[in-house]
C-alpha cells in the first residue's frame, strides 16, 4: 500500500513550491494523539483533499495551519518559509481563509455584519458606512445565488444558506489558501454546483485550497490530489484521479479493498416493500402553512421507513417540524396511533411517541460541556427507568453499545462531547435519538457529517429499529441512501406532495424524474425581479 | 413572489416574517413605548408631574444611572456582566471629593484612574485567565466597598469637595437641566456611533453572540474584553466624580445595590442579558422608565419609595417574560 509520495511528486509542475506545508506535525491532547507527524505539502492553484473517518485528526491538522492550535512537534511552512500563527486572525492576515466545520457565524447578528465582520466599508469619518456595507453584502451573496434581506439576523436564513454566507465570507478575503473543513455537509446540490463553480475560480486563480468532505463522490469531482489520514497518522498522498473510489475507502478504514468490496457501500439489507397492513402509528393529515406547506399528508406504518425526496425549500425538514409540533400550521392534523394530538406541542409529540432528530444539531442538539454518556443517556431515561429507576449498569450497557456500534471515538464515555470531532458530536446526538425507544422516529438528514464507514453502520441500525416494529420517516439529500433506505418515498416540491413512490419505484432516476416533471409549470428561475 | 427564484428563502413564510419583524421591533424599542405610555398615563394623572421642575428632577437624577448604564450595556452585549460599577461609583464619588483639595483637574482624573485601573484589572482576569465575569466583579465589588469602608472609618468620614469649579461641574445649569445631564446625552450619542458604527462595537455583538466563531472569524476577543470592562469602570468612576460634585461630598453609603439598578435597566431596554443584542437607546429609555417610575410613586404620595422597587421589580419579570415570548416568535 503507498505511503507518501517521493520528493519527486511534492514539486509542483509549474516549478513553484508548495504554497503551505506541514513537515511532521504531531499534536496531542489528553489521551489522544491526534496527529502523529503527519506531513502535508499544498501547492498553489491545487485543490487537495482531506479525508480520513471521523476523529482521523482532519480538522486538527487544519486547526494547526490556522492558529488554532501548537503543534506540539514539527514545522508549518508557509509560501516557504517557516511560520507560525498564533490565533486564526494572524493566520487569516496572512492569507489563510477558512471555513471551520462546527462554528461558523454569530446567528444573532445581521447576515451582512457577518459576511463584514472586520473590514466593513467605512465613510470618510472612519465610521461603518452601514448602507455601503449591506447593497456590497447584497452584491457578493447574490453572486452566490443567495438573495435575501442582509439586514436580517443570520440565524433566520436556512442552514444552506447560511453555509453559503460562510463560504463566500471566506472567500472574499484576499486569500492565498482557502480551507473547507466539510463546506457540503449541510448543502443541497444547487448550492454544491455554485460552491463548485466557487472553487473551480479559485484554482484559476492560483489559490490553493483544501477540501475535507465525507461525500467521496465530490471529492472527484473537483479535487486534484488527495491525502488520506487515519488514527491521526498519514496513510497516503497522491493524485486522485489514481485511486479508485474503493481504495479510497479502503485506506481511510485501514482494510482491504476485497473486504470492503464485500462489505458493500451502503448496508440496508432488509426487504424493501414488504406490505404492511397494520394501522399508521403516525399520520398527518392537510399539514397547511402559507407558503411553506401545502397540505401534505404523510402516514408511516410500524416496520416501514418512508422517505420524504426533493430539493431545498421543498418542505421536507418543515414537514418533520409540523409533525413534531415545532412549526405553527394555519391548519392540519396529527395523529399517532389513531388518536390526534390535542395540543400541538413539542412535549405533546414526544410524550406520544415521536421523535425527530433535528437538521440543525449545532443549534438543537448537543450539550457540548457534558459527557458523551449523559448526552446519549439524557433524552433515552424515561424509556430505560423501571418504576422511575434506571440503573447506571442499564445506561452504561445502552452508552457501551451505541460507542460500539456507530464507533464513536471518545478517550472514555466520560470524555467532554465539546472534545470529539465533529462527525464523532453527530454520532452521539444520532445514539441518543435512538436509544430513545420512540414509536416513530423521524430523521432529518442522519448520515450528515459521518464517515463511510460509520455510515453503514447508521443505516444498519435504521433497518434494525424498522425490523423492531418502529416507523421511520427518513429525510436525506443523499438520493442512494433514500432509496436504498426507504420501503416508500414521497416527493415533495415547493411545500407540496407531488408524487409517491413505492416497491419497485423507488428509484433515483423516478425520484429526479418525479421533481423535473412538477418544475415544468413553474418559471425560469432567477432574475424575475431584475 | 414564490419559491422557485434562486432566492434562498428564509424558513419562514411572508406573515411570519411580518411578525418577527414586529416582535424584533417591540424588543427594540419596547420599552421606549412603555416609557411614552406611562408619561401620557402620568400626565393626565397628576397635575404636578408633567411639569418641567419634575420632568428636570428625574433626568437629573437618572443621568448618573444613565452613564453607569452605557457601559454596562456594553458588558452585556458582549456575554459579560459587572457587578462592580456599585462600588466603583462610589470610590469615584470619595476618590473625587478627597481629591478637590488638589483642584478639579484632579478630582476628575483621579476616580478615572482609579475606577480604570479596577476595571482594567478585571477584565484582564476574565480576558486572560477565562474566569467567570460573575465572580471576577463579584470579587470587585466585595473588595472596594472592604475598601472605601476602611477608608472612611466605617462610613463616620464624609469627605466634602473643596473645589468650586468642579462642584460646579456637577451643579452648573443651562436651560435648567445641569451640566451631567449635557455629558450624558454626548457620552450617550458617542457611545452609540461606538457600538453601531465601528469595527469595536461589531466586535462586542460577535464576541456576545458567540464567542467561538467570533475567535474563528478573526475578531480580538481577549482585547475587545479588557476594553469592555475598562469601560465599564471608567464611566462608573465618572458617575460617582459628577455625582460627588452635585452633591458637594461624596458619601460613601450611596451606590449600594446601584449595579443591580443599572443591569434592571439596561435589560428592561432590551438588551439581552445572555449577551450579543441589544442597544443603548433602549438602555436609556430603560433608565428612564425607572427614574418615572419612582416619579409616578412619589406623586401617589402615601406610598413609600421601597414601593418602588416592588414596582420595578415586577415590571423588570415582565421584560424577562416577554422577551422570552418575543425571541421565541422570532425564531420561528
Ligand atoms: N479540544 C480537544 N480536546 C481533546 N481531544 C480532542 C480535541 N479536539 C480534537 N480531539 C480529538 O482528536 C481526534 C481528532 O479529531 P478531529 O476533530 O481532528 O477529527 P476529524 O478528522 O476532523 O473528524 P470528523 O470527520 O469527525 O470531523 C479525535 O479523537 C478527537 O476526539
Ligand atoms: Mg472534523
Amino acid at each position: 500500500m503507498g505511503t507518501t509520495d517521493g520528493p519527486a511528486a511534492g514539486k509542483a509542475p509549474d516549478g513553484l513550491g508548495p504554497v503551505l506545508e506541514a513537515r511532521g506535525i504531531s499534536k496531542r491532547f489528553p489521551g489522544v494523539l491526534a496527529l502523529d507527524r503527519v506531513s502535508l505539502a499544498l501547492r498553489p492553484g491545487e485543490v487537495h483533499a482531506l479525508v480520513g473517518e471521523n476523529g482521523a485528526g482532519k480538522s486538527t491538522l487544519i486547526k494547526v495551519f490556522t492558529g488554532v492550535h501548537r503543534p506540539d512537534e514539527g514545522e508549518l511552512r508557509y509560501r516557504g518559509e517557516p511560520a507560525s500563527f498564533a490565533t486564526p486572525l494572524d493566520a487569516q492576515r496572512s492569507g489563510i481563509s477558512t471555513i471551520y466545520q462546527e462554528v461558523n457565524l454569530v446567528p444573532m447578528m445581521s447576515v451582512a455584519r457577518n459576511l463584514m465582520l472586520g473590514r466593513e466599508p467605512r465613510n470618510r469619518f472612519g465610521v461603518i458606512d452601514a448602507a455601503r456595507m449591506n447593497a456590497e453584502a447584497e452584491r457578493v451573496l447574490a453572486g452566490y445565488g443567495v438573495e435575501t434581506d442582509v439586514r436580517r439576523p443570520l440565524r433566520t436564513l436556512g442552514i444552506g444558506a447560511q453555509q453559503m454566507v460562510a463560504l463566500a465570507r471566506a472567500v472574499s478575503i484576499d486569500a492565498k489558501v482557502v480551507i473547507m473543513d466539510e463546506p457540503t455537509s449541510s448543502l443541497e446540490p444547487r448550492e454544491v454546483a455554485t460552491l463548485f463553480g466557487v472553487i473551480r475560480r479559485l484554482r484559476e486563480q492560483d489559490i490553493a485550497v483544501i477540501y475535507v468532505s465525507h461525500r467521496l463522490e465530490e471529492l472527484y469531482q473537483v479535487c486534484d490530489r488527495v491525502t488520506v489520514l487515519r488514527d491521526g497518522r498519514l496513510a497516503h498522498t497522491g493524485d486522485i484521479h489514481e485511486l479508485e473510489r474503493i481504495q479510497l475507502i479502503s485506506l481511510m478504514l485501514g482494510r482491504d479493498v476485497g473486504e470492503v468490496r464485500s462489505g458493500g457501500l451502503t448496508r440496508f439489507s432488509r426487504d424493501r416493500g414488504r406490505a404492511v397492513t397494520a394501522e399508521p402509528v403516525v399520520e398527518a393529515r392537510g399539514l397547511k402553512r402559507r407558503h411553506v406547506l401545502q397540505d401534505v399528508s404523510v402516514s408511516v406504518r410500524p416496520g416501514e421507513v418512508v422517505g420524504l425526496g426533493g430539493l431545498l425549500g421543498a418542505g421536507r425538514s418543515e414537514t418533520a417540524k409540523a409533525i413534531i409540533g415545532a412549526l405553527p400550521l394555519d391548519s392540519g392534523q396529527v395523529i399517532v396511533a389513531g388518536s390526534p394530538l390535542r395540543r400541538r406541542t413539542t412535549a405533546g409529540a414526544i410524550k406520544a411517541g415521536i421523535s425527530l432528530l433535528p437538521e440543525d444539531r449545532k443549534a438543537e442538539g448537543i450539550i457540548p460541556t457534558l459527557s458523551v454518556r449523559e448526552n446519549i443517556a439524557l433524552a433515552a431515561l424515561p424509556a430505560l427507568a423501571r418504576a422511575g429507576v434506571v440503573s447506571d449498569a442499564r445506561i452504561d450497557q445502552v452508552v457501551d453499545t451505541f460507542m460500539k456500534r456507530l464507533r464513536i471515538k471518545a478517550s472514555s464515555p466520560h470524555q467532554k462531547v465539546s472534545e470529539l470531532s465533529g462527525g464523532n458530536q453527530q454520532k452521539v446526538l444520532l445514539a441518543r435519538w435512538l436509544a430513545m425507544q420512540p414509536k416513530v422516529l423521524i430523521l432529518d438528514e442522519p448520515t450528515r457529517g459521518i464517515d463511510v464507514g460509520a455510515k453503514a453502520e447508521v443505516q444498519a441500525l435504521i433497518d434494525e429499529l424498522a425490523e423492531a416494529g418502529l416507523g421511520v420517516l427518513l429525510i436525506s439529500s443523499d438520493l442512494e441512501e433514500l432509496v436504498e433506505g426507504s420501503d416508500r418515498i414521497l416527493v415533495l416540491r415547493d411545500g407540496a406532495v407531488v408524487g409517491e413512490l413505492s416497491g419497485d419505484e423507488v428509484t433515483e432516476e423516478r425520484i429526479m424524474a418525479s421533481i423535473a416533471e412538477h418544475s415544468s409549470t413553474n418559471p425560469e428561475e432567477a432574475d424575475a425581479h431584475g | 413572489m414564490t419559491t422557485d427564484t434562486t432566492v434562498i428563502a428564509p424558513e419562514s413564510g411572508n406573515g411570519a416574517a411580518r411578525k418577527e419583524r414586529i416582535s424584533h421591533l417591540i424588543q427594540q424599542h419596547g420599552a421606549l413605548m412603555v416609557l411614552f405610555a406611562l408619561i401620557v398615563v402620568g400626565t393626565f394623572g397628576f397635575d404636578s408631574f408633567a411639569t418641567p421642575e419634575n420632568a428636570a428632577s428625574v433626568v437629573v437624577a437618572s443621568s448618573f444611572t444613565a452613564i453607569i448604564a452605557i457601559g454596562m450595556t456594553f458588558v452585556i452585549i458582549s456575554g459579560g456582566i459587572d457587578l462592580s460599577v456599585g462600588s466603583l461609583f462610589v470610590l469615584g464619588g470619595v476618590l473625587a471629593a478627597w481629591g478637590s483639595q488638589y483642584g478639579a483637574v484632579v478630582a476628575l482624573l483621579l476616580p478615572l484612574l482609579a475606577c480604570g485601573a479596577v476595571g482594567l484589572a478585571q477584565g484582564l482576569l476574565i480576558a486572560r485567565t477565562g474566569m467567570a465575569p460573575f465572580i471576577v466583579t463579584l470579587a470587585g465589588l466585595l473588595g472596594v466597598r472592604g475598601l472605601m469602608l476602611a477608608i472612611s472609618d466605617e462610613g463616620a468620614t464624609t469627605y466634602l469637595v473643596r473645589d468650586r469649579t468642579f462642584a460646579a461641574l456637577g451643579q452648573g445649569e443651562i436651560l435648567g437641566l445641569t451640566y451631567p445631564v449635557y455629558i450624558t446625552i454626548v457620552l450617550a450619542l458617542l457611545g452609540m456611533l461606538l457600538l453601531q458604527r465601528t469595527g469595536f462595537g461589531q466586535n462586542v455583538y460577535a464576541i456576545g453572540g458567540n464567542e467561538q466563531a467570533a475567535a474563528l472569524m478573526g475578531v480580538p476577543v481577549a482585547r475587545t474584553k479588557v476594553y469592555v470592562y475598562l469601560m465599564s469602570g471608567l464611566l462608573a468612576g465618572l458617575a460617582g466624580a459628577l455625582n460627588a460634585a452635585r452633591l458637594s461630598s461624596g458619601v460613601t453609603i450611596l451606590g449600594i445595590g446601584l449595579e443591580l439598578d443599572v443591569i434592571a435597566a439596561v435589560v428592561i431596554g432590551g438588551t439581552l442579558l445572555t449577551g450579543g443584542a441589544g442597544g443603548l437607546t433602549g438602555t436609556i429609555a430603560g433608565v428612564l422608565l425607572l427614574g418615572v417610575i419612582q416619579s409616578l410613586i412619589n406623586q401617589v404620595g402615601n406610598l413609600t419609595s421601597s414601593f418602588q422597587q416592588v414596582v420595578s421589580g415586577a415590571f423588570l419579570a415582565l421584560v424577562v417574560i416577554a422577551q422570552r415570548l418575543l425571541s421565541k416568535a422570532q425564531r420561528l
